[in-house]
């Protein structure tokens, strides 16, 4: 299976060198070259260096074959546009989009577009974390 | 009317103040750089606030809940124009948005999510320098913004497919139609019946973006 990953930052290239080790022929886009340097000495995925609102560069990474694309760069509202694009104009039926701000992640949702926003899970897992400790509030009180 | 603008780079501080000599209009602008903004809000005042216009929060405080007449996205970035669009229209029931394109080469992505119409400098400066070119083969006349159809004009030379052809038997690309053919200094309207002829200027209107698959039909072997 084929996995495009749009972005290649923290995020990004991790995720794909975890997809690499687990059998996808992954390949990277990202428009700064020390990107590639994020995936090791060893990485054998492809990467391609451009923007990706740059259809061009959708295409010479492979988005018309690939069966996952996943947009995660450090851009909102670019990985929100990438995401449409890859799910409208060439019909992946599998995209996955990283977007921080809870409202909009929230809004495209709803729109179909599948957006991750780390930052509602990070919320849920401080949330967790502090429920977790061995202390109470006292109860609240009504004014 | 109340129109909302979002970035207060020159093009929407400019429309903002044209809009304003006018009293029957209402303007919020919105501009992210803190810079920016204090130097606008000395001219706009109450008129202008800071903020990302594309977080849902600020447009809501710039009162796009009202929801505004028109919403033009003017930033220097194309992603946020097509979101704050995208949120004023769908999410807002804005009936109007327009957006602005900066880099040309986004002007597809623009057309797939429905975001019309959109004004480029690029575009209309090319579409100048077209018209000052006789012998480009399309010619931009007239932009119908309003109806988003622009009216152009196509030359007949002698390789091209179209020629000898009826009108009803060339394949027009959706949103196409041809209005007239000038031959020899008269013009007349063209129907299905009408044969085109080499040398024949022929008046079209068509969606803007669909020049290209005009040009195939008509022009390109």
């Amino acid at each position: 299976m084929k996995a495009l990953v749009i972005g290649c930052g923290r995020v990004g290239s991790s995720l794909a060198l975890q997809l690499a080790s687990e059998g996808w022929e992954v390949t990277a886009v990202d428009e700064k070259e020390e990107a590639l340097g994020r995936l090791g000495d060893g990485w054998r995925g492809g990467f391609v260096l451009g923007h990706g609102m740059d259809t061009e560069v959708l295409r010479e990474a492979g988005i018309e074959e690939a069966d996952a694309v996943v947009v995660a760069t450090d851009g909102d509202n670019t990985n929100i546009v990438i995401g449409q694009v890859a799910q409208e104009r060439f019909d992946n039926q599998c995209v996955v989009v990283r977007v921080l701000d809870p409202a909009r992640a929230e809004f495209y949702r709803q729109r179909g577009l599948r957006t991750i926003c780390p930052t509602s899970v990070a919320i849920e897992v401080l949330l967790d974390s502090v429920r977790a400790c061995e202390v109470r509030p006292a109860e609240p009180t009504t004014a | 009317m109340y129109i909302l603008i979002a970035g207060g780079g020159k093009v929407g501080a400019n429309l903002a103040r044209v809009l304003l000599n006018d009293d029957r209009h209402e303007v919020t602008l919105i501009e992210q750089r803190r810079d920016r903004f204090e130097r606008l809000e000395h001219e706009f005042e109450h008129q202008v606030m800071l903020g990302d216009a594309t977080e849902i929060f600020v447009l809501e405080r710039a009162g796009i809940a009202r929801p505004p007449d028109v919403v033009a996205a003017l930033t220097g970035d194309d992603e946020d124009n097509l979101i704050i669009c995208q949120l004023a229209r769908e999410k807002y029931g804005v009936p109007k948005v327009i957006a602005r394109v900066n880099d040309p080469r986004n002007q597809a992505h623009f057309d797939l999510l429905g975001i019309s119409p959109t004004v480029s400098a690029t575009r209309g400066l090319m579409a100048l320098i077209e018209h000052e070119v006789p012998e480009h083969d399309l010619v931009h006349l007239l932009e119908l913004r309003k109806e988003n159809l622009e009216i152009v004009e196509v030359l007949i030379d002698e390789s091209a497919p179209a020629a000898g052809k009826r009108v009803e038997m060339l394949e027009l690309p959706e949103g196409s139609r041809l209005i007239s053919v000038m031959r020899n200094g008269r013009s007349e309207i063209a129907v299905g019946s009408t044969e085109l002829q080499p040398g024949d200027q022929v008046l079209a209107i068509l969606q803007p973006g669909k020049e290209d698959e005009l040009k195939r039909v008509l022009l390109k072997a």
